[in-house]
C-alpha cells in the first residue's frame, strides 16, 4: 500500500500492546529453559511484564486521542485508563492467586503466558475503533480464558467449566458477529466512526440495523453475564480454580465496559432509543436474577457469581442513561466493581491452603476471632458491594442512579433500589458469620507477604474512595467526555 | 473560640479516638483501651460545650463550614446546626460518655472493638445532625447503621443475629428510598444537594407526596411509628445495655429529626394532605403500644415499648402544625433520650447481678438496694409523665397543641398519662417492692461508685429539664417558629 507515509510515529499509540506481545514472548522462551524448581522466576518475570507495561500505559495518560492503523486502532484517555487498570488488575490477581496455584501445581509459563495473552486481547478490544479489531481482541481474550480454566487438567469440574465456557462463549461470539454483518449491511462500514456516521445521517437501512442490533447486544449480555444470557457464570466462577476465576471475573469486565462503550456508544449512539430498551429488560432481569438467586447459595464462589450478575445489571442502568454523565458513571462502577472482586476473591484465596478451599460461606465463620484486620477487609469489601457508606460501592450506586434518574428512569431506579436491599441479605450473611459466630473449623490465613498487602491495599482503597471519590470520578468524566 | 471548627471537631474527635481504641486495644489487657475510649468520649463532649454557649437564639444555621467534597455531584462538606441540631448533638455526646462508663466490668469480650463502635458511631450520629448537604447527611446515616449492626449482633443476647439483622436491612430499606427522593431533589434544583436548596424548592403536588412517603419510609422506620416499629423491641432485647441506651436516646431521635429536617419543610403540602395518617399513627403508637407495653413480662421489652409509645408523641407534636406541637415534640425527644437511657442502664445494673431481664424474677429489690432504687423510681415516675420530671415538659405541650386541633385527638393522646404511670408503676411494683422474692435477689449488691456517677448525671438532668425548662426552649423556639413558617405556606407552583 502507500508505504510512503508508513514511519515508525504510527506504531507509538499502540507501543502499550507492541511492548507486551514482545515481552510474552520472551517470556514462553525464557520459561521453556526454567526448571520447576525455578518457577517463581517466571512468576516474578509476568509480574515485571505486567507492572512494566502499566507504567508504559500511564506515561500515555492525558495525550490526544490518536487514531491509527487506518481507522482500526484509537488511543485516547478512556483507552488508556482502561489499559493501565486492566494490566494493574491481572497484575493484582497473578500476585493474590500465587501461593494458590503453586500448592496446587498449576503455577506453570502457560498459565501466566496465557493471562497475558489473554490481557494484550483485552487491550485490543479497550483500543479498538472496528468491528474487526473489537473481534479479534474479544477472541483472544476469550481463547486464552477457555484454556486457563480448563488448564486445572485432573478436576472434573474444572474441565466442566471449560467445556461450558468454550461452547457458550463460541455461541456468544457467533451471535456477536452475526450481528456485525448485519450492521456492516446496514451502514456499509465496519469501521465504528463511519458506523455512526452513516445512521446519524440516515444512510442506514434501519430495519437491518435494529435486526443486526438485537444479536449485538445479545452477544454483549452473554459477554458481560447480564441476565438472561448469565448461565455460564455460576458453573465457571464455581468450577475454575478460584485465580482462573478471579482472570475470568475481574480484568475482563473492565474490557467489556470498554467493548460497549465502543459499540454501543461510538458506533451505535444514533440507535440508542432501540437499545435503551433492551437494557432496560437485561438490567431488570439481571438485578432480579442475581439478587434473589444469590440469597440460595451456600458457596461463595457461586454467590459472588450471582453478586456479579447482579453488579452487571446496575452497571447498565449506568449505560442505558445513554448520556455521557451516565457513561462515566457505569466507568466509575466498573472500576470500583472490579476493586471489590480482586478483594473478595482474594480473601477466599487467603483463607485457602493446599488441599483446603475456603470457598463456603461458612469457612468465614468465626474470622474475627482469628485475625480481626482481615475481618475488617472482608467487612468493607462486603459493605462496598452492598452500597453502604463510607466505601467507594455506595458512590458507585450514587452516580448510576443519578444518571438513571436524570434519563427519566425513575421507577427503574426504585426497582434497583429495592433489589439492592434483597441483595444485601446475602453480604450481611457474611459480615455475620465472621463477627457473630464462633470459628467452625481450622482457620490459616495465607502468610505470604504479597497477598497480605494487595488486600489491605485494596480495603483501604476502598475506604479511601468512599471519603474521596472525586479524582476518579472527574477522571471518568474527561475520560468519557475524550472519547465521545 | 470564633474560627475553631466546633462541628467539625464533635464528629471527628470521637471518631479519631475511636480508630485509636481499635489501633491500640489488645484483648489480654482492655485497660488502655479503655481509658482512650473515656478520654475519647470525654474529650468528645467536652469540643461539644461551645454550641451551647456560643449558640444564639435565632432560627439561622450557625457554626457553618463549607468545603468542596465531591465536584462532580456538587456534594459540599456542608455543616452546621440550628435549634433542632444542636441539643441533638449535646444529647449524643453525653450519653457516649455513659456508655462508656456503663460498660466498664460489664463487657469483657472484644473490649476495644466494643467501644470503638460506640466513639465511631458518636461521630457518625453527630455527622448526621450537622450535616447540611444531604449526601453528606445520608452518609453519616448510613455508615451509622455498620458499628450498630455489628453492636447488637457481637454483643447482644442470644436472639442477637436475628434482632441485628432485622434492624439493618429495615433500616435500609427505607434510606435507599430516601436517597432516590435526594436524586430526584438533585435533579429537581439544578444540581444541587443543599438541604437549604430543597427547603425552598417548589414541587408540584405528586413528587411531593412520592418524596413524602419516600423519606417517611426511612424515618418512620427509625422513630420507629407503628407498625413499622417491629425491629426496635428484638433490637431493644437483645442489644448490650450500651448499645439499647444509644438506641432509644439518640438513633431513635434521628427518626424525628428527619422530619423536621426533610419532610416538613421539603414537602409541606404532601404533610397537610397525609397530616391525618400520620396523627392516626401517631395515636396508635400511645395508644395501642401503651397498652401492649403493659403486659410485657421481660423489663427491657417494656421500655422499649414504652419508647414507641413515648415517640408517638413526638410525631403527633410534629403532625398537628402548631407551636406547642412542634416544641413539645423536640422536648419530648431531649426527655426521653435521658429517662430511656436511664432506665435502660438501671435494667443493666438489674441485669449485671442477676443475668435476668424477667419481671417475675425480682421482688423487693428496694430492701438490698435502697439507693438503687430510689433513682430506679425517680426515673420511672418521670418516665410516666410526673410534673416536676422532664418527661412533664413534652407530653403536657403537645397534649396543649393537640387540644387546639381536636379535643378527641388530645383525649386520646391523654390516655398515655395513664397507661404510662399503669405499665411503669406496675413494672417498679414488681421489681422494687414487696417482700425479697428469692436467693439471687438476697445476694444483691447496691450500686456502687461507677454505677453511681451515670445515674447521678442522668437524674440532675432529668429534675433539671423537668424544673427550669427555659433555657433549652429558648434555644429551639425561634428554630421551631421559623420552620412552622416556612411549612405552613405552600409550595406548589402556582
Amino acid at each position: 500500500m502507500n508505504t510512503a507515509t508508513f514511519s515508525l510515529a504510527t506504531l507509538a499509540p499502540a507501543m502499550p500492546e507492541i511492548v507486551l506481545a514482545i515481552l510474552v514472548c520472551v517470556l514462553l522462551i525464557v520459561d521453556a529453559w526454567l526448571k520447576p524448581s525455578e518457577r517463581h522466576i517466571s512468576y516474578w518475570l509476568a509480574i515485571v511484564v505486567l507492572v512494566g507495561t502499566a507504567v508504559l500505559a500511564a506515561t500515555t495518560l492525558g495525550r490526544p486521542t490518536v487514531v491509527t492503523f487506518q481507522g482500526l486502532f484509537v488511543a485516547d484517555l478512556m483507552s488508556q485508563l482502561l489499559k493501565v487498570a486492566t494490566l494493574l488488575t491481572v497484575a493484582a490477581t497473578l500476585m493474590l492467586g500465587r501461593s494458590y496455584l503453586e500448592a496446587r501445581g498449576l503455577l506453570s509459563g502457560e498459565f501466566l503466558c496465557l493471562a497475558i495473552f489473554g490481557t494484550l486481547g483485552m487491550m485490543v478490544m479497550i483500543s479498538a475503533q472496528h468491528f474487526l479489531t473489537l473481534y479479534l481482541g474479544l477472541e483472544l481474550m476469550a481463547l486464552s480464558q477457555y484454556a486457563i480454566v480448563a488448564l486445572q487438567r485432573d478436576s472434573a469440574r474444572a474441565t466442566e467449566a471449560g467445556m461450558k465456557y468454550f461452547v457458550l462463549g463460541a455461541l456468544s461470539s457467533g451471535l456477536l458477529l452475526y450481528g456485525m454483518s448485519m450492521i456492516y449491511g446496514a451502514t456499509g462500514s465496519l469501521e465504528l466512526t463511519r458506523v455512526a456516521y452513516a445512521i446519524e445521517h440516515g444512510q442506514s437501512h434501519a430495519m437491518l440495523g435494529v435486526f443486526g442490533l438485537v444479536f449485538v447486544v445479545a452477544g454483549i449480555a452473554f459477554k458481560l453475564g447480564a441476565a438472561p444470557f448469565h448461565m455460564w457464570i455460576p458453573d465457571v466462577y464455581h468450577g475454575a480454580a478460584t485465580p482462573a476465576t478471579l482472570l475470568v471475573g475481574g480484568a475482563p469486565k473492565i474490557a467489556a465496559f470498554a467493548f460497549i462503550m465502543r459499540l454501543l456508544a461510538n458506533g451505535l449512539q444514533g440507535m440508542s432509543g432501540d437499545w435503551q430498551q433492551m437494557l432496560v429488560v437485561l438490567a431488570v432481569a439481571s438485578m432480579a436474577v442475581g439478587n434473589i438467586v444469590a440469597i440460595a447459595q451456600t458457596n461463595l464462589k457461586r454467590m459472588l457469581a450471582y453478586s456479579t450478575i447482579s453488579h452487571m445489571g446496575f452497571l447498565l442502568l449506568g449505560i442505558l442513561a445513554a448520556t455521557n454523565s451516565g457513561y462515566s458513571s457505569a466507568m466509575f462502577y466498573m472500576l470500583v466493581y472490579v476493586l471489590m472482586t480482586l478483594g473478595s476473591f482474594g480473601m477466599i484465596l487467603l483463607l485457602s491452603r493446599a488441599g483446603f478451599e475456603a470457598e463456603d460461606i461458612d469457612d468465614f465463620r468465626g474470622l474475627n476471632d482469628k485475625s480481626k484486620w482481615y475481618a475488617f477487609v472482608m467487612l468493607v469489601i462486603m459493605f462496598s458491594l452492598t452500597g453502604l457508606p463510607p466505601t467507594a460501592g455506595f458512590f458507585a450506586k450514587l452516580a448510576v442512579l443519578e444518571a438513571a434518574l436524570e434519563a427519566g428512569y425513575t421507577w427503574l431506579v426504585v426497582v434497583a433500589v429495592l433489589l439492592s436491599v434483597v441483595g444485601a441479605f446475602y453480604y450481611l450473611r457474611i459480615v455475620r458469620l465472621m463477627y457473630m459466630e464462633a470459628p467452625g473449623g481450622e482457620i490459616t490465613i495465607e502468610p505470604r507477604a504479597e497477598t497480605r498487602w494487595i488486600l489491605s491495599a485494596i480495603a483501604v482503597v476502598t475506604l479511601a474512595l468512599g471519603v474521596m471519590p472525586s479524582w476518579l470520578m472527574d477522571l471518568c468524566v474527561r475520560a468519557i467526555t475524550a472519547s465521545m | 473560640m470564633p474560627g475553631m471548627p466546633i462541628l467539625s471537631l464533635t464528629i471527628w474527635v470521637p471518631i479519631a479516638f475511636g480508630v485509636a481504641v481499635l489501633a491500640i486495644g489488645r484483648d489480654a489487657s482492655p485497660a488502655p483501651a479503655r481509658w482512650t475510649a473515656l478520654a475519647g468520649s470525654v474529650l468528645g463532649f467536652l469540643v461539644c460545650i461551645p454550641l451551647w454557649t456560643g449558640f444564639q437564639p435565632v432560627a439561622t444555621m450557625q457554626f457553618t463550614e463549607m468545603a468542596p467534597w465531591i465536584a462532580r455531584f456538587n456534594v459540599n462538606y456542608h455543616l452546621g446546626v440550628d435549634g433542632i441540631a444542636m441539643p441533638l448533638i449535646l444529647l449524643n455526646s453525653l450519653m457516649t460518655v455513659l456508655v462508656v462508663i456503663a460498660h466498664w466490668e460489664v463487657i469483657t469480650d472484644k473490649v476495644s472493638q466494643y467501644l470503638a463502635a460506640f466513639l465511631i458511631m458518636s461521630g457518625l450520629i453527630n455527622g448526621v445532625f450537622a450535616a447540611l448537604d444531604a449526601i453528606l447527611f445520608y452518609v453519616f446515616f448510613e455508615a451509622m447503621l455498620i458499628p450498630m449492626f455489628l453492636i447488637i449482633g457481637v454483643w447482644g443476647g442470644p436472639n442477637r443475629v436475628y434482632a441485628a439483622v432485622k434492624f439493618f436491612l429495615y433500616t435500609l430499606l427505607g434510606s435507599l428510598l430516601m436517597l432516590a427522593a435526594f436524586i430526584y431533589l438533585y435533579n429537581a434544583t439544578n444540581g444541587s444537594f443543599e438541604i437549604l436548596d430543597f427547603h425552598r424548592l417548589q414541587i408540584p403536588m405528586t413528587a411531593q407526596v412520592l418524596i413524602f412517603l419516600a423519606m417517611f419510609m426511612s424515618f418512620a422506620v427509625k422513630v420507629p411509628m407503628w407498625p413499622v416499629h417491629t425491629w426496635l423491641p428484638d433490637a431493644h432485647v437483645e442489644a448490650p445495655t450500651g448499645g439499647s441506651v444509644i438506641l432509644a436516646a439518640i438513633t431513635l431521635k434521628i427518626g424525628g429529626y428527619g422530619f423536621l429536617r426533610f419532610n416538613l419543610p421539603i414537602a409541606p403540602d404532601a404533610a397537610h394532605l397525609l397530616d391525618g395518617f400520620m396523627i392516626t399513627l401517631s395515636l396508635v403508637a400511645v395508644v395501642y403500644i401503651g397498652l401492649v407495653a403493659l403486659v410485657q413480662a421481660d423489663m427491657k421489652k417494656l421500655i422499649a415499648y414504652s419508647s414507641i409509645s413515648h415517640m408517638g408523641f413526638v410525631t403527633l407534636g410534629f403532625f398537628i402544625f402548631n407551636a406547642d406541637g412542634l416544641l413539645g415534640g423536640m422536648m419530648q425527644m431531649v426527655s426521653h433520650g435521658f429517662i430511656s437511657a436511664a432506665m435502660f442502664l438501671c435494667v443493666g445494673v438489674l441485669y449485671d447481678r442477676v443475668h435476668s431481664r424477667s419481671i417475675a424474677d425480682y421482688g423487693g429489690v428496694a430492701n438490698r438496694m435502697p439507693v438503687f432504687a430510689a433513682f430506679f423510681v425517680l426515673f420511672a415516675m418521670a418516665n410516666s409523665g410526673l410534673p416536676g420530671t422532664s418527661g412533664f415538659i413534652g407530653e403536657f405541650l403537645v397534649i396543649l397543641g393537640t387540644l387546639k386541633v381536636s379535643f378527641w385527638y388530645a383525649f386520646l393522646a391523654a390516655t398515655t398519662l395513664i397507661f404510662g404511670a399503669a405499665y411503669t408503676l406496675w413494672m417498679v411494683k414488681r421489681v422494687i417492692y414487696g417482700e425479697v422474692a428469692n436467693e439471687q435477689v438476697a445476694a444483691l449488691q447496691d450500686v456502687d461508685r461507677r454505677e453511681l456517677v451515670f445515674l447521678v448525671l442522668l437524674a440532675v438532668a432529668v429534675m433539671a429539664m423537668g424544673i427550669y425548662p427555659k433555657p433549652l426552649a429558648d434555644a429551639m423556639n425561634p428554630t421551631l417558629l421559623e420552620l412552622l413558617r416556612h411549612v405552613m405556606q405552600s409550595k406548589v407552583a402556582g
